[in-house]
């Protein structure tokens, strides 16, 4: 046999040995970056950002209502962007300064864990009250709470309208859209 | 707080097959090029030889198929592939042996070994359904692992071999019981640890910064902290009296996550070590020969000199980057070149680069044995995963480092690669033992249907509940939580 055949296999080999290694690592490399991990109190740290308004950050931690609707209507694009409000700022209670950015789902606000706006709050129910868009306008909405949702001190029975700027008190929390 | 989405969890039952293929390739691949090495021939058996070996991997995968089906894919084809690997390497040490007509027959006895380790493996995984079985025997465990440590001072069955009292013979068939017993000691280590770890953790002073343990709860580790140094020192044995005291500090750690222990261990340790060196002239030798190997003083010194270990890292030196290739280089010059020192001689036929993927294959099974720890849900089954995965990677460490030189040479056998009956069984019996629980880890918790609740207080249709994404369904659950904002 030539030196370069024996050569050959005995890279050859080496190469082999490699292979495996790296086969077997390429298997676990799904592994080692496969898991997703989302640290929420890293995530609400930055998000809590001024540091002259410490809030109790985790209360808001909160995943976003588990079921989709199962038929979803599309809002039209003036809620989405121009003039309609963009955000749902907390304005008074515990999570003052909180701000809930507006996409075309509706915002559940309560107790619950399940609700898009946690609410660390005896006064309010475990889910309180709902804010959601349609044509092109929001709407907010008593879930039938122990204590009741006010839209500029008037009691909200069914679904009505929510202006831009317009105080809704849940609980001890106030609340408005801003754009 | 973190939430953490695992991905979907395959079988991997084909991953493993195909990886068992490339295993097989090189194992049978290294036996064909000793023959071509030494002489310019593949050897006649060849086929029967690569027959044997598929037919065990393969009944290992089938029986993983039929009883851990979620088991992990890459433990079973890095532990055929080191297994062949130190059978290629035996058996072409055998031949050099053979031609300077030094006792020779390692090959055949290893590959016998080979085969009983694999059934044993298998009865493992077929009798043991649950690992959480072994809890049961946790006091059992500890007897028959002390039982078993001091088995080679019984006069009559226990041998002492190059100064070292840890054989025993019986019936002709010589074995070294400390390799069953780190088994024992692992499982003995995590059934006592998962029940008493609080204790262990928390209670007790705080000095220095350092969580102390009441006394009353060291009793069971002092016991065990003595029998390691029992082992250094009435049996003379280093190595295994570093293996199961490391162990021991590992599975500490891992319960308790004090530093403390770590500390604690290694100062005793260090104490002892330092005790023993100047108390024992033959752990002193160890010392001296690691220290200043090149005296030709110690070099030349019998027994306890460095000649083993310097003509090791001639070997290692003449591998080089590439290595001689197989049955090209002079391995059986060093003493013990088919157990001991299977390092140097694989370093020296297949150099730098073939011995550090064989690293990367103990640095994979161990890193499978942790991530094993970390899956599975039941204390009990991490504790014994990260002890056993842990009991590889430092055996591993001990041989290496004791071989290249870092750390003092102890008589101890690379896991899976040496020859040497107990290790093979013992460490596929670990090999087995992490398979079990890597299936328990791997397994996809059992789907629980959700009770369907009328929601309450939504009057609302849905048809006005608008969705962002537009989809609706499974998918909804892949969207990211909601951001929510403070006031920048």
């Amino acid at each position: 046999m030539s030196e370069l055949t024996i050569t050959l296999l005995r890279l050859g080999y080496l190469a082999l040995l490699w292979v495996l290694v790296l086969s077997a690592i390429s298997v676990l490399r799904r592994d080692l970056y496969g898991t997703r991990i989302t640290d929420r109190r890293r995530a609400n740290r930055a998000a809590a950002a001024p540091p002259a308004r410490p809030q109790p950050a985790e209360a808001v931690a909160a995943p976003a209502p588990a079921a989709p609707a199962p038929a979803p209507v599309r809002t039209p694009r003036s809620a989405r962007s121009g003039s309609g409000p963009r955000k749902l700022v907390v304005t008074e209670g515990p999570l003052r300064g909180t701000i809930v950015p507006l996409g075309t789902a509706p915002v559940l606000i309560g107790r619950a864990p399940s609700c898009t706006l946690v609410l660390d709050d005896d006064y309010s129910s475990s889910r309180h009250a709902r804010v959601f868009p349609q044509d092109g306008q929001w709407f907010v909405e008593d879930l039938g709470s122990t204590n009741g949702t006010f839209l500029a001190d008037q009691r909200v029975d069914g679904p009505i309208p929510l202006p831009t700027g317009t105080p809704v008190r849940v609980g001890q929390s106030v609340l408005e859209l801003q754009r | 707080m973190a939430t953490v989405q695992p991905h979907q969890v395959r079988a991997g039952r084909g991953v493993e097959l195909g990886l068992l293929v490339l295993a097989l390739a090189i194992a049978v691949a290294g036996y064909a090029l000793v023959g071509l090495g030494i002489d310019g021939s593949v050897p006649a058996d060849v086929i029967g030889y690569a027959a044997g070996l598929t037919g065990l991997a393969v009944a290992l995968h089938l029986v993983l198929r039929w009883r851990a089906p979620y088991a992990d894919p890459v433990i079973l084809p890095v532990a055929v592939a080191l297994n062949g690997v130190g059978l290629a390497m035996i058996y072409r040490i055998d031949i050099a042996y053979e031609a300077r007509d030094k006792a020779a027959g390692f090959a055949e006895r290893q590959l016998g070994w080979t085969a009983i380790s694999v059934v044993l493996a298998a009865l493992v995984l077929v009798l043991l359904r649950d690992h959480r079985t072994l809890r049961r025997y946790t006091y059992t465990a500890m007897i028959v692992a002390l039982g078993l440590v001091v088995l080679p001072l019984v006069p009559g069955i226990g041998q002492s071999i190059n100064g070292a009292q840890i054989w025993v013979r019986l019936g002709g068939v010589g074995m070294q019981p400390a390799e069953f017993a780190k088994i024992a000691l692992a499982v003995f280590f995590a059934g006592y640890l998962v029940t008493h770890r609080d204790t262990l953790a928390l209670a007790g002073p705080k000095v220095l910064g350092l969580q102390l343990p009441r006394p009353r709860d060291l009793g069971p580790i002092l016991i065990v902290w003595g029998a390691s140094l029992a082992v250094l020192v009435l049996e003379r044995d280093l190595g295994t009296s570093l293996l199961l005291f490391g162990l021991f500090v590992a599975m500490l750690y891992i319960a308790t996550e004090r530093l403390s222990w770590v500390v604690i261990g290694l100062l005793l340790f260090v104490g002892g070590a330092v005790v023993a060196a100047t108390a024992f002239p033959h752990v002193g030798a160890r010392f001296d020969a690691w220290l200043h190997p090149f005296d030709q003083e110690v070099f030349d010194r019998f027994p306890g000199g460095s000649g083993q270990l310097v003509r090791g890292l001639f070997g290692l030196a003449s591998g080089g980057l590439f290595g001689t290739g197989w049955g090209a280089g002079r391995p059986d010059l060093v003493p013990y070149a088919e157990s001991d020192f299977v390092i140097a001689s694989l370093g020296e036929e297949l150099g730098l680069t073939g011995l550090l993927a064989l690293l990367l294959c103990y640095t994979i099974l161990t890193e499978r044995g942790l991530r094993t720890a970390i899956g599975v849900r039941d204390g009990f089954g991490k504790l014994l995963a990260g002890g056993l995965a842990f009991v590889v990677a430092f055996q591993t460490f001990v041989v290496v480092g004791g071989v290249t030189r870092l750390i003092p040479l102890t008589g101890l056998t690379t896991p899976l690669l040496a020859y040497g009956g107990s290790s093979l069984v013992a460490n596929w019996v670990i090999v087995a033992l992490l398979l079990r629980i890597s299936d328990e880890a791997r397994r996809p918790a059992p789907v629980v249907r959700a009770v369907l609740t009328p929601e309450v207080g939504t009057p609302v249709a849905s048809g006005a509940r608008a969705n962002g994404s537009g989809s609706a369904g499974p998918t909804g659950g892949d969207q990211p939580t909601e951001r929510i904002e403070g006031l920048s």
